[in-house]
């Protein structure tokens, strides 16, 4: 269970969260990428041992959503990144 | 006699309380503050088990959690599995009895597989027992296998209980170094959380008779934990075992024999700004012929029996060493009236003063054990010295060996930190630390006391300084300089010898099964376990697995460092599934939703089912003496004929507010919303960004910048995250606000011909007529005096007016509603028809035919996928996939050759009904009142251009023909819901 | 080979033991080989031994950074069953139980494999909908799955004393899966091991691949490990959660990611259950072990994790679970626990083809692999020396991505 640092409520247990996916590339526009672009943009994302960058949405809390570096071996969270 | 080896004074068990307990059905006494392994002891009873493949009569070995042989079965209600009798506190009436023997501990006719044993040696099942199968030997080896029989029957009395705890300090273990650091950071006004497994505080301490400050430890121990009793700051847990250290100093606590009766264990999650790890060491075996016999046992465990239980295991004692730390026994032994028939020391030079604590006894250096004779009680030993092999018999009836000390590492490499090995200690201790972690004293490696007072005062004090905390600590702490030497003595050259060695005494790992372990190549220190099953035990090999280590090193020439241990895991120690489950129970888990008319529907009778996202819902009201299918054809006929009402609360809906609502509903859907009206809506289509269908549900303009949106109860919290995370990163400038409101609005939804007469029936200020309130509109008003917001919304294919009232008054309306819609035959409509009502109409429910691999175009919806728009979430993907030109499954009819043929949902199509690869599946099949026969829907492929043909449906006994037709049974047109 | 059999065992007890030759040599490492395969795990192993046995490549290493056997095959509930919903998937599955069933005889080592029913205990009508679905699909392919009564879900588990009608989680029914099986996961990464080496396939543990490597016309030419380098025109990654930890150094980007699934043991006890449980409501299901101990696992935690532990809140929630319907297990102990990590696919769906760098191949993807271990290995070894897919794997495809043609084994929408 990760002691997650909301920007807001600094730091609280992982049930409070929810997990929101890695961050990946921006959403590409579709109108302009190519098929493969977008396939990519779909279906592959960083899967580092080491540090990933990751979405958490303080559902049961204050609602912010933001982003952390979360090391994927050790869980060590590296920083917190508000996301708005 | 009772209590025969008992001593007449000292130990800390009180005398005044007499306990009786039975063993394998013969009653004895003991006191208050033994273990049972220690009231068993004190009435000579020897012999407490068998071990579980040769059945060899097994004694009590060690005195705490490291016992690798007396495990038990409670009886009763204590039953709990296995429990080891070391660590069994005895308590008035227990009732236990050993495992794995028949028929008693002491005549045991499993014993007759010695006889068979150079048969069966470790791995002996992977190169036999195949043939014709394993099927033929399972069962038998299933049941001699398995230890004590699982409880029958959960705890009648008392619960489980959990609790959260935070700190600035955890330490784990209360002897001398524990104890110390507790001491120090409670004065320093630290938030401190002490615990300790054992019954009460002092860990080594209990069983030495050492001194500190010229006074016997114990008293120190006593000040100690009364200082630290008054601290407010401080918590102090014994006989509470922290079991498990995971991710971000979240450490795990089991606490047991709470003062409250009615619990009977506690969890603790502690999250722990620093964990100080004071979990001592524990001694570990030698490895010699017949090391298992009966009163065999671990030096510091006799000892500990002396000096904390009062307790004497034996008079002639042999003991056999390969360290300083046995020698301290020689007192002890020598006060309790206990002779000393030899020391035995495999060293050949042993430390002066350690020599000089055995004056007046014989020292056999260079030498080891050879063989112990007795097979219930030890009779002799044959000692032989190493060089010469000369051998001499002593005749003895205990033997109490030390192969050195095992620092406890297991938390702090469950914590991630690294080990090493110590050739000084030759132990594994402590290396790195990942999280914020020490260990200290005999855990890291410091086995005196002088030393470890002065390591444990530098590591607290830096760790208070960490957290801004200081304190002057000056308190005497005077005690004797002991000191450690140790030569590794990992077994005892066995190559020639014919009785069995033991490593692991549990699973009778002997040293033939690791020879021959090596031997075949399993030579990782990981397939030595598993092959030989050694160290898998319920003591997870903690007194014998250095042993496997250090012969493996020998033998593979190279140091125990590079061999590396197995993985310790948690638990620690076993813990029941009771505590770490705490206060799960019944409705706590998974709580399931309801609405305000949810106990009306119980009255009611309602057969009621757990739908998704835990919503409680009927499934059908059956009257007395109706089968399924008459329910609800009952209801259908209602709504088809007259009206019907159903509670639409479960489904999601949320309020959205802002500038760029239109857009982000634009963006989110598939239709375009963002040119409805206020008090207009529309049914959408929610993709997800792989073009998968998502949700379905209707979106409504309230005014302006204000928006209503409904989910299907299921996927509610999935939109709720969607649309969050795209207005959080993709969209971060568009004003929208979302509120879940749920919970907020209920309503009672009425549908059917009768519907609009009904609503007016009950008083309304909303102009009901077709033009002023046309179909997918939105009005506010009152029905039935009531404040609401109802919406022309179908999901029956029949007029309906969705009411939303506040949840307060949802009971009231709907009670109005079946008094006044008594006129117009109304019934109240379960899940069941509502999902004949729409399979009728072929509207689209998500659990049925949505299956992953069809979009909007297979199902005939194509018309929902807005060309206006140049983008929305999942119209790249679509197309993406469409561009296959693979063949597609289309939602079609299915209307059965003969109507009285219900196809199973699920079933496959395939080609003429051939065992082959299936064409398309039945995704619904309901009995239709209003055509008289079973009516379906289906996924099947090229589905939109084979209407008018034959499918063919398999099961597996027969095969159904049905004609493929468009989906819809009722109303093609669509007339009736928007009437 | 060393034949094990009883007569063999006999003999050698006469003569201490000692006889017995090791299961597998350590050769040291060559220069080159024909096939080098990257993890010494359940598909490892087994591509392995078909390569030798069924096309006669044995010009073959298995390199593995650690001890062999060591990953998931390891720390498996060893669960073996057929019972999926898609066309695609269930031949291949019901292949592998088949092999499963006839690998004792094959390998010459006992894998201890136990037919066992798996009952699928069902809270709720919509998984009863979906099970059922399957059944009759797993129909045509020969895979058995039938629906029981609550109370024949009862008599097949007695132990099962909760999920009563007034309890919080009523259960309302079951269905029935013969064709399932446990066995000793040990026992199938050695056998398979030994086999093989038999044939002349090299084991080479200790030998970490630090990178793969490609040639200057773009493809695979071999890797380098520890050990130095080694060469292949064919080369097999078989490692699990590590797969793009290996295929990004030859610049590849696949679409997997890495998770965590842990696994518990109970403390062992007399025999109590002689069926699989699976209560996928409620997200566990076990079988017991010849040894007594309770073998019971869950579904992975969120998030991308290498770090195989265990995650206290999923871990305590899957044991209420347990409990509520099986209250007399409160008193029973947990023995020990774990992690092993897995990479998931977009779909779900395990991967089994050649990569975009030609000779690279790639089996990963699998979430449920162990029971996919014999039919991996084969289809995989059967690529590998046709150079053409075996059909039972065809459409595990990496193409299926590139118009996200899925195979989506939950048969609903993906609720991701």
């Amino acid at each position: 269970m990760l002691l997650i640092n909301c920007p807001f409520c600094k730091n609280r247990n992982e049930t409070e969260f929810v997990y929101g996916g890695p961050v990946g590339v921006n959403r590409p526009d579709p109108n302009i990428s190519t098929d493969t672009e977008w396939v990519e943009y779909l279906t592959l994302v960083p899967n580092p041992t080491g540090p990933v960058q990751e979405y958490w949405w303080h559902a049961r809390g204050c609602g912010k959503w933001f982003a952390i570096t979360r090391n994927t071996v050790t869980h060590d969270i590296l920083e917190t990144q508000d996301g708005q | 006699m009772d209590n025969k080896n008992r001593l007449k004074d000292g130990g800390r068990i009180d005398r005044s309380s007499v306990l009786k307990f039975s063993f394998n059905g013969q009653n004895y006494n003991g006191f208050k503050g033994d273990t049972l392994a220690s009231a068993l002891i004190a009435n000579d009873v020897m012999v407490t088990a068998r071990s579980f493949k040769y059945h060899r009569p097994r004694g009590v070995i060690g005195i705490g959690v490291e016992e690798p042989a007396s495990l038990v079965e409670l009886m009763g209600e204590a039953a709990s599995g296995n429990n080891l009798s070391t660590t069994v506190l005895l308590k008035s009436g227990l009732k236990a009895k050993s495992i794995n023997c028949w028929p008693s501990v002491d005549f045991d006719l499993g014993a007759i597989t010695q006889i068979f044993s150079k048969f069966i040696p470790a791995g002996f099942y992977y190169k036999t027992f195949k043939w014709p199968n394993w099927h033929l030997f399972e069962p038998s080896i299933r049941k001699a296998a398995g230890l004590a029989s699982a409880p029958k029957s959960p705890p009648k009395n008392g619960h489980f209980e959990s609790r959260n705890a935070h700190c600035d300090i955890l330490i784990i273990g209360s002897g001398p170094s524990g104890l110390l650091a507790a001491l120090i950071a409670g004065r320093a006004g630290a938030n401190v959380f002490l615990i300790d497994q054992n019954s009460e505080a002092g860990g080594s301490l209990l069983n030495l008779k050492l001194e500190i400050n010229n006074k016997p430890a114990m008293s120190w121990v006593s000040e100690v934990v009364s200082e630290i009793s008054k601290m407010p700051n401080v918590l102090h847990l014994q006989n509470s075992t922290a079991w498990a250290y995971r991710e971000h100093n979240l450490v795990i606590v089991n606490q047991r024999e709470i003062n409250d009766s009615s619990i009977i264990e506690r969890s603790w999650r502690v999250r722990t700004g620093k964990t100080i790890i004071a979990a001592g060491a524990m001694e570990r075996a030698l490895v010699f012929a017949n090391n298992d016999r009966p009163g065999v046992m671990l030096a510091s465990a006799v000892q500990g029996y002396l000096n904390r239980y009062a307790v004497k295991p034996g008079n002639n004692i042999v003991i056999f060493t390969n360290n300083d730390s046995a020698y301290t026994c020689i007192k002890d032994f020598q006060n309790a009236g206990i002779k000393i028939a030899a020391i035995v020391d495999s060293r050949f030079e042993i430390p002066v003063n350690v020599l000089r604590s055995a004056e007046g006894v014989d020292v056999f250096s260079g030498s080891i054990i050879k063989n112990v004779t007795g097979y219930k009680k030890v009779t002799s030993v044959v000692i032989e010295s190493i060089v010469d092999k000369k051998s001499e018999i002593i005749v003895c009836d205990l033997v109490a060996h030390s192969g050195g000390w095992n620092p406890t590492v297991h938390l702090h490499s469950q914590s991630r930190g690294t080990v090493r090995f110590d050739e000084k200690i030759a132990a594994f201790v402590p290396n790195k630390d990942v999280q914020n972690a020490s260990s200290v004293g005999a855990c890291n490696g410091n086995f005196a006391l002088i030393d470890l007072f002065e390591e444990t005062k530098v590591v607290i004090n830096k760790t208070l300084a960490d957290i801004n905390l200081y304190i002057e600590f000056d308190d005497h702490l005077d005690c004797e300089a002991e000191t450690y030497s140790i030569v590794p003595l990992w077994n005892t050259n066995l190559s020639k010898e014919k009785s069995k060695a033991f490593f692991d005494i549990q699973n009778d790992v002997t040293y033939d099964d690791v020879q021959l372990a090596l031997r075949e190549g399993y030579s990782n220190v990981e397939h030595v376990k598993r092959y030989t099953t050694g160290g898998m035990g319920f003591d997870q090999g903690k007194t014998g697995n250095i042993n496997i280590i250090g012969t493996i090193a020998m033998q593979e020439g190279v140091g125990l460092g590079e061999v590396g241990t197995t993985t310790f895991r948690s638990p620690f120690t076993p813990v029941s599934f009771g505590s770490i489950s705490g206060v799960r129970e019944g409705s706590v888990i998974l709580p399931f939703r309801h609405t305000p008319v949810t106990q009306w529907n119980h009255d009611k009778g309602a057969f009621m089912y757990e739908a998704g996202a835990r919503w409680r819902r009927p499934g059908y009201f059956p009257k007395a003496g109706e089968d399924f299918q008459e329910a609800v054809n009952r209801e259908c006929r209602a709504v088809r004929t007259g009206v019907g009402v159903y509670d639409g609360s479960p489904l999601g809906k949320f309020e959205l507010k802002g500038k760029h609502v239109g857009e982000f509903l634009d963006l989110i859907y598939t239709n375009v919303m963002s040119s409805l009206s206020p008090g207009n809506g529309r049914y959408g289509l929610m993709l997800s960004e792989d073009g998968l269908i998502f949700d379905d549900g209707v979106a409504f303009r309230v005014d302006e910048n204000r928006w209503l949106i409904s989910t299907s109860s299921g996927h509610s919290d999935g939109v709720n995250h969607h649309m969050e995370k795209i207005l959080a990163f993709d969209r971060p400038e568009w004003d929208v606000k979302i509120t879940g409101i749920t919970n907020q609005w209920n309503n009672a939804t009425i549908c059917g011909p009768k519907a609009r007469d009904l609503l007016a029936k009950l008083g309304t200020d909303i102009d009901l007529s077709q033009t002023a309130f046309p179909f997918m509109a939105l009005r506010e008003g009152l029905v039935a005096n009531i404040p609401a917001r109802v919406i022309r919304v179908s999901f029956t294919g029949e007029l309906s007016f969705e009411i939303n009232v506040s949840p307060r008054n949802l009971l009231n309306l709907w009670e109005k509603i079946m008094e006044i819609g008594s006129e117009f035959g109304i019934l109240p409509v379960g899940s069941e028809a509502s999902h004949v009502l729409r399979v009728e109409k072929g509207f689209l429910s998500l659990g049925h035919e949505v299956d992953g691999t069809v979009d909007a175009y297979d199902l005939g919806m194509g018309w929902i996928m807005s060309k206006k728009k140049t983008d929305f979430i999942g119209k790249r993907s679509v197309h993406l996939r469409r561009d296959l030109k693979k063949t597609r499954r289309e939602l079609v009819g299915l209307l059965p050759n003969d109507p009285n043929e219900a196809i199973p949902e699920g079933a496959p199509i395939t080609p003429e009904g051939q065992k082959r690869a299936t064409e398309g599946f039945t995704t619904a099949c309901v009995w239709s009142v209003v055509n008289d026969s079973w009516v379906g829907l289906a996924l099947l492929e090229r589905g939109h251009s084979r209407h008018g043909e034959t499918a063919y449906v398999r099961l597996q006994d027969k095969v159904i023909r049905a004609k493929i037709v468009p989906p819809v049974f009722h109303d093609p047109k669509g007339q009736l819901l928007r009437s | 080979m060393q034949n094990y059999s009883l007569f063999s065992l006999a003999k050698n007890a006469f003569t201490g033991h000692r006889n017995w030759q090791k299961a597998w040599r350590s050769p040291p490492l060559k220069d080159e080989y024909d096939v080098i395969i990257i993890g010494a795990g359940g598909h490892g192993l087994a591509t392995a031994y078909y390569l030798a046995s069924e096309y006669g490549i044995t010009n073959v290493a298995v390199l593995e950074r650690g001890w062999l056997g060591g990953g998931n095959v390891a720390r498996n509930t060893v669960t073996v069953r057929s019972n999926y919903l898609r066309d695609q998937s269930i031949p291949f599955y019901v292949k592998s139980v088949s092999l499963y069933e006839g690998l004792t005889k094959n390998l010459n080592f006992n894998m201890m494999h136990s037919k066992r029913t798996m009952v699928d205990v069902v809270h709720n009508y919509p998984k009863m909908r979906d099970l059922r679905r399957r059944q009759l699909t797993m129909d045509i392919y020969g895979s058995s799955y039938e629906q029981i009564s609550t109370e024949q879900v009862r008599k097949l588990i007695p132990a099962l004393t909760g999920g009563g009608a007034n309890s919080r989680l009523p259960i309302i029914g079951g269905m029935v899966h013969k064709d399932a099986g446990v066995n000793r996961h040990d026992a199938v990464a050695w056998g398979y091991a030994r086999a093989a080496d038999s044939l002349g396939v090299e084991m080479h543990q200790q030998t970490g691949v630090k990178s793969l490597i490609r040639g200057t016309n773009g493809n695979i030419e071999g890797v380098d490990t520890v050990k130095g380098i080694v060469k292949a025109k064919k080369v097999i990654v078989s490692v699990s959660g590590h797969t793009t930890t290996l295929t990004e150094t030859a610049g590849l980007r696949l679409p997997l990611r890495t998770m965590n699934l842990t696994a518990f043991v109970s403390e062992p006890i007399k025999p109590l259950v002689d069926v699989i449980v699976n209560c996928s409501d409620l997200g566990f299901y076990f079988s017991q072990s010849d040894k007594g101990e309770l073998v019971i696992g869950g579904a992975p935690d969120s998030g991308q994790s290498f770090r195989r532990d265990i995650k206290q809140h999923v871990f305590e929630d899957t044991v209420g679970a347990m409990l509520e319907l099986f209250p007399a297990f409160k008193k029973l102990k947990l023995l020990r626990q774990w992690g092993g990590h897995l990479d998931i696919t977009p779909d779900a769906s395990p991967i089994m083809d050649e990569t975009s760098v030609s000779g690279l191949y790639v089996s990963a993807g699998w979430w449920g692999g162990y029971k996919a271990i014999p039919a991996g290995g084969l289809t995989m070894a059967h690529q590998v020396a046709t150079n053409s897919p075996h059909p039972l794997m065809a459409d595990f495809s990496f193409n299926r991505f590139k118009n996200l043609d899925y195979i989506l084994e939950t048969g609903t929408t993906t609720a991701r």
